[in-house]
């Protein structure tokens, strides 16, 4: 724990040495093996894809949440409504802008952030402590929070602030909903990346840094030339965990513009939401389900080899 | 004697000076960015009229009335709830992740990468595609709104995380203490009892308090799958919004309320934290 390091090294020893042994595990050492894993697996495989199964089925029918009786087999129309839906483009869209947007501006003022906390100065646990609290409190409370409290067009702090400097008054989760979500989002994932980036840095060997000041290496030369080749890992690897859980926001959305106005800042999982309980339509959210798990496993392909890339894990 | 006076160069007091500047910018940030939790927290303890004031009330006389109408607003049954669902998904979750990790790095299977692509595969599969069968099924088996559903959710969920998470802490472990404990003529329970999982300990809590946090905040699954028997907090502080129109004071309290295990879970475990949230990749 002292020593943040990524566990590649390690990893990839202990797997060669189990590697060679492997071969000569027998069958009933092989169950024995598989036992403890099993149940895990089984769990997973049953509640996880299961349920994925069913969907692909519904996404086939026409049915109706009031109604299950009125169930009709209708083949691939629920995917062509998909195609001509323009709304589903334009959430599909808003997904990708929200999910970007939030990881992107994140991650650049959690470098910043990281950076400045890796330099003695006093109360520095202090200032880091309260520098994590925004991705502490629970997303519910900041989706509030953040409408209520901060945003709001008569009593929000934000108008409030901006009439200090004359400004005029702005509603802002109808005019700007998808720049106030992003607000939200981004003031809760920055310190998410201040802490990965933060301890990449902890795991710079001294040693490197101490010989790049003795050689007259500068400040700006020494961060370009070897801080940030060093943090490449673990940008790639918040940027990556960034996107799975920021790319499923609901929570926000739900509270603070109800993907209004009309579906301005709807993303998918909110879309698909509104059309299974509010609109009942089985069908057509389990097909826009199923494209998304598509394109997902599109992203994820490329995300996951990243992954592996960044943990080494090998056979 | 030119060793005795300390010479101040132009670019030591230049580095002191932008030391000074870079820590008053740290702290300048960090307010900032707490800024709008205090401000929660204040609210939380004003009377109605003063938190929703325009200009807004910096000073005021604290009061606990907004914490005191939470608290006998009935929000023990969603409290209840909640302790349910996080604390009995989260002991599934280790029941069930802690020997799958084991069986993935100490005595691993055949395909350890596969199977640990497949884990956290089912993390980027994206909740709302199996929500609409989820509901289904779960109303023909009569168990909407029933905490046990949530309970069985919330473990799936977490269960690829602490996988990944518990096998980083194993691969840890020296082999040579493994392989002493066997020389010694531990068996593999003796050897799992009193040389693994005190080594792991750590790894435990720490993979706990990841799923404390991510279970006690879901609010996705609570809002579809339940309604007055099963609801949770995150449910309460909605319900708190918008049932009762506009009470800011009280939603701070509750909202305050609601956060307060969690960020101060994650205040103590600020190291645990980070390996957590990368599960495991990062120590």
């Amino acid at each position: 724990m002292s020593t943040p390091t990524i566990d590649r090294l390690e990893g990839s020893r202990r797997t060669a040495r189990t590697e060679a042994s492997s071969r000569q595990i027998s069958r009933a050492e092989g169950w024995r093996r598989r036992g403890p894993l099993l149940p895990a697996l089984i769990f997973t495989i049953i509640v996880t894809q299961l349920p994925f199964l069913l969907t692909i089925w519904y996404s086939l029918h026409s049915r109706n949440l009031l109604r299950p009786e009125s169930d009709l087999f209708v083949g691939f129309s629920n995917y062509l409504d998909i195609a001509r839906d323009s709304t589903f483009r334009q959430t599909a869209w808003n997904s990708v802008v929200i999910t970007l947007g939030c990881v992107l501006v994140a991650m650049v003022l959690g470098i910043v952030l990281a950076l400045l906390l890796d330099r003695p100065f006093f109360g520095r646990s202090v200032a880091r402590t309260m520098l994590i609290t925004p991705f502490l409190v629970m997303p519910v409370a900041t989706s509030v929070l953040w409408a209520v409290a901060l945003l709001n067009p008569t009593y929000g702090l934000f108008n409030w602030t901006l009439g200090l400097f004359g400004l005029e008054a702005v509603d802002w989760t109808s005019t700007y909903p998808v720049v106030s979500i992003l607000m939200a989002l981004v003031w809760q994932w920055t310190p998410f990346m201040m802490l990965l980036v933060l301890a990449g840095l902890q795991a710079q060997p001294k040693d490197v840094l101490e010989a790049a000041s003795v050689d007259g290496a500068g400040t700006w030369l020494t961060f370009r030339l070897i801080t940030l080749p060093h943090l490449r890992r673990y940008i790639e690897l918040g940027v990556l965990l960034g996107i799975i859980y920021v790319v499923n926001t609901f929570d926000q959305i739900y509270l603070m513009t109800a993907g209004g106005p009309g579906t301005a800042s709807a993303n998918l999982p909110f879309y698909i939401y509104q059309r299974a309980f509010l609109g009942f339509d089985v069908g057509q959210a389990a097909a826009m389900g199923v494209v998304v798990v598509i394109a997902t496993i599109i992203v994820a392909s490329a995300a996951l080899r990243l992954i592996f890339r960044s943990f080494e894990v090998k056979e | 004697m030119s060793v005795a006076t300390p010479v101040v160069t132009p670019r030591a007091t230049n580095r002191r000076f932008s030391s000074g500047f870079l820590t008053t910018v740290t702290w300048l940030l960090a307010i900032g960015f707490f800024f709008p939790v205090a401000w929660m927290a204040m609210t939380a303890f004003k009377q109605e009229n003063q938190a929703a004031s325009d200009p807004p009330t910096w000073f005021f006389t604290p009061t606990l009335d907004q914490f005191r109408a939470v608290i006998e607003g009935g929000s023990m049954v969603y409290v209840g709830n909640s302790v349910i669902a996080t604390g009995v998904s989260t002991v599934l979750v280790l029941l069930l992740g802690v020997p799958a990790a084991y069986a993935l790095s100490i005595r691993p299977v055949k395909k350890v990468s596969d199977v640990l692509f497949f884990f956290i595969s089912t993390k980027m599969l994206p909740v709302v595609a199996v929500i609409v069968p989820i509901y289904v099924v779960a109303g023909q088996l009569k168990v909407l709104d029933n905490i046990w559903t949530l309970v069985v959710l919330y473990t799936a969920m977490n269960l690829p995380i602490a996988v990944w998470m518990m096998r980083s802490f194993f691969i840890e472990v020296p082999g040579e203490v493994l392989e002493a404990a066997s020389i010694d003529g531990a068996g593999l329970m003796r050897t799992m009892r009193s040389v693994l999982l005190p080594m792991v300990a750590p790894g435990i809590a720490a993979t706990a308090l990841i799923c404390v946090i991510f279970a006690w905040n879901e609010f996705f699954f609570a809002l579809n799958l339940t309604a007055s028997q099963a609801a949770t907090v995150p449910i309460l502080i909605v319900s708190t919004m918008t049932s009762e129109g506009l009470f800011l004071a009280r939603l701070c309290a509750a909202a305050l309320l609601a956060s307060l295990p969690v960020i101060l879970a994650g205040w103590i475990a600020q190291k645990q934290l980070v390996r957590g949230l990368s599960m495991g990749a990062i120590k």
